[in-house]
């Protein structure tokens, strides 16, 4: 199998062709580790591949086919996982110097239920520092490249399992979506890549940045395959508490149900301060929602504006009690230079953590401080609670909406590194539904006339995914992805 | 300004996080640019709401909370494998306690 033949495969093709015979999951395991290995140079999207655990799970496909047990519905698919979520024995670093050489004991529950359904694990993707950042440049190792672009950003933080993906190395890829960590790095790159309902996906074995923010998620190169993925990942684990006892629907048979009649709502306030040539993606790809017979209808969600303050309020105070723990006792690095406990805990820190973990503490301490608490923290709580709000009413009269992802296309390298205040408003437009907790996808919606992807940006209610993606998948086979 | 790098230096202090000079003075600037931005929360009226401190779903609360009972954990070697010090299953730290 060449190279140019695993970047082109689905999941249904790959489980087409293993049960005919046609390759072996092992056959397919070298192949995508050997094409993901050659392309690493141009993009830097892996960290590390895993050739051992991958052909194991392989072989554990290849005896089952054999022996005519049941494969699962991601057998042999190769796989690549963010670094932030726990791989056991598999060095996991979170993009951090801080945990350079730290080999988890244990497995995250997403890992576990994809390998459980046959899936291929070919390496860990790199990202942000602890997933913070919208570029991916905040990796104490490195940047990502965007493939589509070689001189501009993934987008962040989940830039490496993006571009693993829209590079072809991957068919599909695990991230972590905090505040757009998943939906912006899918829409600079042109690929599927969905935040799911918060709760919906255990966090269990994700490194915690923000706990009442963070999700894991899927990429694909197509609605199906992400769909796919999140039904193996999806549903209550009793690890995390917070994980959702609600049923996991068969998203590929409810995502071949017609759109007709579906009524949706487009937030007049994310359509301010777009590019034109992303807005021009975005009305060219409403055109095709009212093609299909959906009601589009202008609707008012006030709080957008607020919703930045609010978030990185939010996040950072959950950040700085999140990274307290990385204090040079238990997780692999130590300052050389500390006499007293206190100066290590210090030194540890200071010389661990990159310039935007260190911001983000900063903020986060300053926010819960002793007469800050309820300026910052609690009025932010408040507002959230009004941007909640928002999409409750919305969903009181749409059954979806829709939006861009990022007001622009990927930017180039280095272009917004100097301004962390710009940086962080890349987020505009995904920020809103991380802090509401509604399931949220970006899809690819075309390109710019320089080639640059656009995302498409659907959002629905809790829990009903099933929505988001009969109307991504309807969007999709008419063509709005082209 | 909003803070100061008097301010920077005491929440760094709170943080844990030792910044040298150069970091303290970027920071101050920075988190200043930042805070101005969060400062538009101010404009919202947020009499009579309630904090949201968790997404909330209409589950009995006590749904969440698991059976009680034993199970086996990693074990104190295996817990303290990625130390940077550890020794006899223990976490080791310099001395804190003069004799």
């Amino acid at each position: 199998m060449t190279g140019a033949e695993v970047a082109g495969l689905s999941v249904e093709r790959i489980q087409t062709g293993l049960r005919g015979r046609e390759f072996s999951a092992v056959e397919l395991a070298e192949a995508a580790l050997q094409h993901a290995e050659a392309e690493n140079p141009k993009t830097r999207a892996y960290l590390r591949f895993s050739p051992d655990r991958a052909l194991a799970a392989a072989r554990r496909v290849d005896e089952n086919l054999a022996h005519g047990v049941d494969l699962g519905p991601l057998a042999g698919v190769p796989i690549a996982v963010k670094d932030v979520i726990l791989t056991a024995g598999l060095r996991t670093t979170c993009g951090s110097k801080m945990l350079e050489t730290y080999t988890p004991p244990y497995d995250a529950t997403a890992v576990t239920r994809l390998e459980n359904a046959g899936g291929v694990i070919i390496g860990k993707t790199n990202c942000d520092e602890f997933a913070m950042g919208s570029s991916n440049e905040n990796s104490a190792f490195g940047p990502v490249r965007n493939p589509r672009a070689l001189d501009r950003v993934p987008g962040g933080s989940s830039g490496g399992s993006a571009a693993a993906v829209a590079q072809g190395t991957a068919v599909l890829a695990l991230g972590s979506d905090t505040g757009g960590s998943i939906r912006e790095p899918a829409s600079f790159c042109g690929v599927v890549g969905v935040t799911p309902t918060y709760g919906r996906v255990s966090r269990y074995g994700l490194v915690a940045f923000a706990s009442s923010l963070d999700h894991i998620g899927p990429f694909g190169r197509t609605v199906g395959d992400a769909a796919a993925l999140l039904r193996t990942i999806a549903g209550r684990d009793e690890m995390d508490a917070t994980s959702a006892f609600a049923p996991v629907p068969d998203y590929a048979a409810a995502m071949k149900e017609p759109v007709k009649g579906m009524k949706i709502g487009l937030p007049r306030e994310y359509f301010e301060g777009l590019r034109p040539e992303v807005g021009d993606r975005i009305e060219r790809g409403v055109e095709i929602l009212k093609s299909l017979d959906c009601e589009v209808r202008d609707i008012a969600m006030p709080h957008t504006r607020y919703a930045i303050s609010a978030y990185y309020v939010i996040c950072t105070a959950e950040a700085s009690a999140n990274l307290a723990r990385y204090d040079g006792v238990r997780y692999t690095i130590r300052s050389k230079y500390s006499e007293t406990l206190s100066d290590m805990y210090r030194n540890t820190r200071g010389e661990g953590f990159g310039a935007e973990v260190k911001r983000r503490i900063m903020l986060g301490t300053y926010v819960l401080s002793t007469g800050y608490y309820d300026a910052y923290y609690l009025k932010a709580q408040k507002v959230r609670a009004l941007v909640a709000r928002d999409f409750s009413e919305a969903f009181r009269e749409v059954d979806a909406i829709v939006t861009p992802v990022s007001p622009f296309p990927a930017f180039k390298l280095g272009e917004k590194m100097d301004n962390p205040l710009d940086m962080y408003l890349a987020d505009i437009y995904t920020i809103t539904g991380s802090l509401a907790g509604v399931p949220c996808m970006s899809v690819p919606c075309g390109n710019t006339p320089a080639g640059l992807p656009v995302g498409l940006q659907i959002l629905t209610r809790h829990f009903d995914e099933v929505g988001m993606f009969r109307l991504a998948g309807a969007f999709e086979r008419a063509g709005g992805s082209a | 300004m909003k803070i100061t790098e008097k301010e920077v230096r005491y929440v760094a202090d709170l943080a844990n996080l030792r910044l040298t000079d150069v970091e303290v003075q970027r920071m101050a600037v920075e988190l200043d640019q930042i805070l101005t931005h969060v400062d538009l929360l101010n404009e919202v009226d947020t009499s009579g709401v309630e904090p949201m401190s968790q997404v909330l779903f209409d589950a009995p609360e006590t749904a969440t909370l698991r059976e009680d009972r034993p199970r086996p954990t990693l074990g104190s070697e295996i817990a303290t494998a990625n130390a940077p010090l550890a020794a006899a299953g223990c976490f080791k730290v310099p001395l804190v306690i003069e004799r």
